[in-house]
């Protein structure tokens, strides 16, 4: 009998607890929770040599040329432009369906040409794709609500398809080179 | 009286403690299974730039970090202060750039390289020339999904 009752002593499973606890302050503590986000953008693959280059189809007033020089300065469509102003301008260039002579015929042709040069920052930069980017998912929302009574982000996949069709988001960028600035 | 004695004297019975450790290993195992441990030391300072129309990167580990920015301080001394690129582990040149993204490649399945995805990290003060000549290479690659990495967040 006293045998029996010495057996194996139990180990004591108190401290697991704090075992835990010290793993888990040092999970918390290397854990980095941050999502990686960024704007996505489609470069167009190199030109081959013996291509040679036509962009003459495509109508002049279906470009909106919106250039950026050293001094982080927009030109829009040949004039001074601030910033802030261009998601409208942006907006106003898509959404024309030929009303005005100068504007783009229909947001389905409508393109937008971006350059910059070798001494713009890349904080301007972001800005101004950041408000392209953001004009265009302005007028697919604005479309979406009025077609199918929500948001453009609330869709299924065709819904957002056919959206996506009407306002391709097209932001052509030229091959670099220097449009300079006064400096 | 000694009804209401008896009562009193009853008090608050113990919350069990049993349970806890059952709960930090809940939490414990949340955080590491969510942990990702940080792969590359940063040799260059990146500030990223602010921006609003964001999107979520999908798939990390298709994701090549491209870093753009200035040295840290205590590389300035032997790299200056002008803005460099750091692939992986080095300082590396643009012309390193094809390069780096053959080898992400070759350790990718073949049916994944079509969703490969190349990340700018580049700090907002940088100028868009090194950007512009990293572009041109990640075109020579043929690597032509790119992603500015931006936070959230308005000017």
């Amino acid at each position: 009998m006293a045998s029996k009752r010495r057996g194996l002593p139990e180990i004591n499973a108190g401290s697991m607890a704090d075992i835990a606890f010290l793993l888990l302050i040092f999970f918390l503590v290397t854990t980095t929770m941050d999502v990686d986000t960024g704007i996505s953008r489609k470069l167009p693959p190199m030109p081959e040599e013996d291509q040679p280059e036509d962009d003459s189809q495509i109508n002049a007033r279906n470009i909106y040329v919106v250039l950026i020089n050293s001094n982080n300065q927009l030109l829009v469509e040949g004039e001074l432009m601030d910033i802030s102003q261009l998601k409208e301008g942006a907006k106003r260039f898509i959404n024309n369906n030929g009303i005005r002579e100068d504007l783009s015929e229909n947001p389905e042709k409508a393109i937008i040409s971006l350059q910059n040069d070798r001494g713009t920052a890349y904080k301007t930069y972001i800005r101004v794709q950041n408000e392209l980017a953001s004009a265009y998912n302005e007028l697919r929302n604005e479309n979406a609500l009025r077609k199918f009574g929500e948001r453009f982000i609330d869709l299924n996949k065709t819904q957002q398809k056919e959206i996506k069709k009407l306002f391709p988001q097209k932001i052509s960028e030229a091959e670099p080179k220097n449009i300079g600035g006064d400096s | 009286m000694s009804k209401f004695k008896k009562n009193g004297s009853k008090g608050m019975p113990a919350i069990s403690t049993a349970s806890l450790p059952d709960i930090v290993f809940m939490l414990l195992f949340f955080f590491m299974v969510t942990t990702v441990m940080r792969e590359t030391t940063l040799f260059v300072s990146v500030v990223t730039p602010k921006a609003t129309e964001i999107k979520k990167m999908e798939k990390k580990s298709l994701v090549s970090y491209v870093y753009i920015g200035s040295p840290v301080k205590r590389m300035q001394n032997s790299y200056g202060t002008a803005a460099r690129i750091q692939l992986n582990d080095a300082f590396a040149d643009v012309n390193e750039i094809q390069e780096f993204i053959a080898t992400e490649r070759e350790a990718k399945d073949e049916k994944e390289i079509p969703y490969m995805t190349t990340s700018i990290k580049a700090d907002e003060t940088v100028k868009m020339g090194i950007i512009t000549d990293v572009k041109q290479e990640l075109r020579k690659a043929n690597a032509l999904k790119i992603n500015y990495s931006t936070r959230k967040g308005i000017y």
